[in-house]
């Protein structure tokens, strides 16, 4: 009990800009608070009643003009500084906002009151994330049920998990160490249960972990047999008779919209068309498609995702 | 200000002494009582959810109580000090004691509105212990969906109808304030020369009449899509989610700045009256409460930069919200300035309003930390936000609402409490206050998150800390009960004006009589006019 820290650990390459920014934001408001203080305390002491302190003021004239100044000085300060701390923040935000191309993707589904998680490789672990360190990782996030967080304080990062939409995060390790991983957001019941364990490993120990993983087979791999499963092939596959967009090499790619426009066919896209169809049709095909909203499974259907992911593109090289 | 000499008034508090007589009173200041005693009842029901809460997080193991028990007393908690204290804590009763006091009026424009209004709260109230009684509800005052519409088990709707119906008692309230500043001022009490308390006043009833309707809209949907399943928030029935959180932050962000200005406005009374002097920049103080009622408005999505919106929204409300600090700021030093040559003594209510410039000082600037995109994303939903937001609520709102009660009480009860009691206590409260939440701010960027049942072991230390300070604060709250009560027996009589105070409030007697004034009062000078300061 009497080892408790004052100040987190740092594990990503984010986390000491971050903490600039914090020791930043510390200083300017240690100056303010004191200096309101400073000055409270002065002025009650050298103004209180009774005291000998002269209260002869300068003119009216003299003064109202100096008031003027006074006011205009704090109000443009402050101003000045806040404009300079927002841009200084946006800015590491954006830079944060999207993720290198070489991510390595990590697939979390939340449900109450659980963490589970899915690795390319096929590898599922449950409230426990093993990444590398040195290499960029990105999470692809959603709810089973309703809205969780996904917070790393040692990454200082974190994101809603909402229930019917992919959300990410990304960030590059630096520590090699086993961390918090907390819900953030109120979830029900267990929410104060739903923690578990970021482990960063070096990367020669994360290819062992992989290695010797749980997998049977990999989440493409898996993600074909859930395709056959749920039906998708009968319209999608290569022999179909139904008028479907073919799925080969679309990851990636921009899709040509009904009515105009155009979307990325990203994760987020390839949930969404599979969960609300209707949402964005490929233009050229009939919305014939249906709902799959209450009929797969988060985790099934993030294993469909990596499949249609893994996909090549189709010999002529085009997107059909 | 003059005032034509008056026959023998007889005190409102005369005016009947049976039950009902209090009851069917349209008396703004029998009313004003009213209030005063039902939300200092809120608030120590709520007080005591947040005992039990504080008493649980001493030990990293949820063994107190369970973590369903847990939820459930963080939510009425919230619900309670937010809807049934906070928001109608100084507009219920400073505000409906004093707005026809300070323009010298004799009443509010609609007396038997104020009084339905109160009728509302207690029936919202009604609901919401009801729900309590009944077992409790476990979404958070925040309601957020789709756990709340899809997900608990618990008393949801009954609580949410308690809060939309007390919204219509802070509406009706709003709108009286807003028709009674706007027509019933005495002759010569011209825009300019209102106090600011009343300007506060009339920032927050546009708040409670543009914000709460929002409010009322969003839990009826709650209702629709819990009772007939109509699909607005869960996405499996194709809602938004996200869509439910700007609905609720729409109001309740604007929420906080009702909790918040009223308390600027009591400050303003008091500094001015104890340090002797006219207020510093009188208009930009004006005008700052209504720009902060005003940007206020447009500063929601703070509350959502790690929700799943857009990041672009995002830069939007976060500059937002940097520029509502700026008029708070403003604020801040023009009541320092305002001691600057006065002759300034310490009494209670000075004692109180100067602890809650350095708390709100503080909680305004946390609120910058957390405005700031890169930071939010790492403090965002931790005890970093508890301690912020009660630092401006607790630290703020309350410290000005009791420096308020401390400041007005001979002019309500009649009577003078005890000063050396009083200062005491305000200095109880102030460092009981700190050692409860400063501990949550390192609590907060170590990651810890709110609303946790139990913890890992490492963040003991900091929650000994803090709940050792709240037990200081409950004493500290305790106190202002017993020497309040004891002085409305044996406190020496106030007299009309025991701080020599200017507003027109001062110029009645203590306790007022029914009717107010014996004759309209005339305005003919500046507020804050005190003669005695420095150049006078």
């Amino acid at each position: 009990m009497w080892n408790f820290p004052l100040f987190p650990d740092r594990a990503s390459t984010l986390a000491s800009s971050v903490d600039i920014l914090f020791f930043t934001w510390l200083a300017l408001a240690g100056v303010v608070s004191l200096a309101v203080a400073v000055l409270i305390v002065f002025f009650s002491i050298k103004y209180r009643a009774g005291s000998a302190a002269s209260r002869v003021m300068a003119p009216q004239r003299v003064r109202t003009r100096r008031n003027h100044l006074i006011e205009a000085a704090w109000i443009f300060i402050p101003v000045a500084v806040f404009f300079t701390m927002f841009a200084w923040a946006a800015s590491l935000y954006y830079e944060h906002s999207t993720p290198p191309a070489d991510a390595m993707n990590v697939y979390v589904v939340g449900k109450q009151w659980m963490w589970k998680i899915e690795h390319a490789g096929g590898q599922r672990e449950i409230d426990e994330l093993h990444v590398p360190a040195g290499r960029p990782v990105h999470l692809v996030m959603t709810s089973q049920d309703v809205i969780h967080d996904f917070s790393m304080p040692v990454f200082r990062i974190k994101q809603d998990v909402l229930p019917g939409r992919y959300t990410t995060l990304w960030f590059t390790a630096t520590k090699t160490g086993d961390y918090h991983l907390f819900c953030s957001q109120y979830c029900g019941t267990d929410h104060a249960r739903m923690i578990g364990h970021v482990v960063i490993m070096a990367p020669a120990a994360f290819e062992a972990w992989l290695a010797r993983g749980n997998a049977a087979e990999t989440m493409a791999a898996r993600g074909a047999a859930r395709f056959r499963q749920y039906g998708c092939s009968g319209c999608h596959g290569a022999d179909a008779s139904v008028h479907a967009p073919h799925l080969e090499g679309v990851y990636g790619r921009p899709v040509q919209l009904e009515g105009g426009g155009s979307v990325i066919a990203d994760e987020r896209y390839l949930h969404d068309s599979v969960m609300l169809p209707r949402k964005e049709i490929v233009a050229g095909y009939a919305p014939i498609m249906p709902s799959f909203q209450g009929q797969i499974a988060e985790e099934d259907l993030v294993d469909i995702v990596e499949y249609i992911k893994s996909l090549k593109s189709a010999p002529d090289g085009t997107v059909r | 200000m003059t005032t034509a000499a008056m026959p023998v008034p007889r005190p409102y508090l005369d005016a009947g002494f049976s039950l009902w007589s209090w009851l069917s009173s349209v008396d703004h200041k029998r009313i004003a009582i009213l209030y005063a005693v039902s939300i200092t009842l809120f608030f120590f029901i709520g007080g005591a959810a947040a005992t039990v809460i504080r008493m649980e997080l001493i030990t990293p193991a949820g063994d107190l109580v369970s973590a369903e028990t847990y939820n459930k007393l963080f939510t009425m908690h919230g619900v309670i000090m937010v809807w049934f204290f906070l928001i109608p804590s100084i507009p219920s009763t400073l505000g409906n004691f004093l707005v026809p006091l300070m323009i010298g009026a004799r009443d509010l424009a609609f007396p038997r509105l104020n009084l339905a209004s109160w009728y509302l709260y207690i029936l919202g109230g009604l609901f919401t212990v009801g729900a309590l009684i009944a077992g409790g509800v476990d979404t958070g005052w925040t309601f957020y969906t789709p756990f709340s519409t899809m997900f608990s088990n618990t008393h949801v709707i009954a609580a949410a109808a308690g809060v939309f119906i007390v919204g219509f008692s802070s509406i009706l309230t709003g709108l009286n304030f807003i028709v009674t500043i706007h027509k019933m001022r005495a002759p010569g009490m011209t825009w300019f020369r209102l106090p600011l308390f009343i300007w506060s006043m009339y920032a927050s009833s546009i708040i409670f009449v543009l914000a709460t309707p929002v409010l009322a809209m969003t839990l009826f949907l709650i209702a629709i899509e819990r009772f007939f399943g109509v699909g607005v928030f869960d996405p499996a029935l194709g809602g938004d989610p996200l869509l439910f959180q700007h609905l609720f932050w729409f109001y309740s962000h604007p929420a906080v700045y009702v909790m918040i200005l009223p308390a600027m406005g009591v400050a303003s009374e008091i500094i001015t009256c104890f340090a002797r002097k006219a207020v510093f920049a009188y208009r930009s103080m004006a005008f700052a409460v209504l720009a902060i009622a005003v940007v206020g408005f447009l500063v929601w999505g703070h509350h959502m930069f790690v929700s799943g919106q857009s990041i672009y929204a995002g830069t939007v409300f976060s500059i937002l919200t940097f520029i509502v600090a700026i008029p708070s700021a403003i604020k801040v030093f023009n009541w320092t300035a305002t001691l600057y040559k006065g002759r300034i003594s310490f009494h209670a209510p000075m004692l109180y309003t100067l602890g809650f410039i350095g708390l709100f000082t503080i909680g305004g600037m946390t609120g910058l930390f957390l405005a700031s995109l890169a930071l939010d994303m790492h403090l965002h939903d931790t005890y970093f936000v508890v301690a912020h937001f009660h630092y401006i609520m607790v630290g703020g709102a309350v410290m000005a609402f009791l420096g308020g009660i401390h400041f007005w009480w001979p002019k309500i009860t009649g009577r003078m409490y005890s000063d050396s009691w009083a200062r005491f206590a305000a200095i109880l409260v102030f460092f009981g206050f700190n050692l409860t939440f400063f501990p949550q701010f390192i609590l907060g960027y170590l990651g810890m998150p709110r609303r946790y049942h139990e913890y890992p072991p490492e963040f003991q230390v900091l929650n000994v800390l803090s709940s050792a300070g709240a037990s200081i604060l409950a004493i500290g709250y305790l106190l202002p009960l017993c020497y309040l009560f004891w002085s409305l027996r044996y406190g020496a009589r106030a007299g009309p004006n025991p701080w020599r105070a200017k507003g027109l409030e001062w110029q009645t007697s203590s306790p007022p009589p029914t009717e107010n004034f014996g004759a309209t009062p005339v305005v003919t000078e500046a507020p804050y006019a005190y003669a005695d300061a420095a150049g006078g």
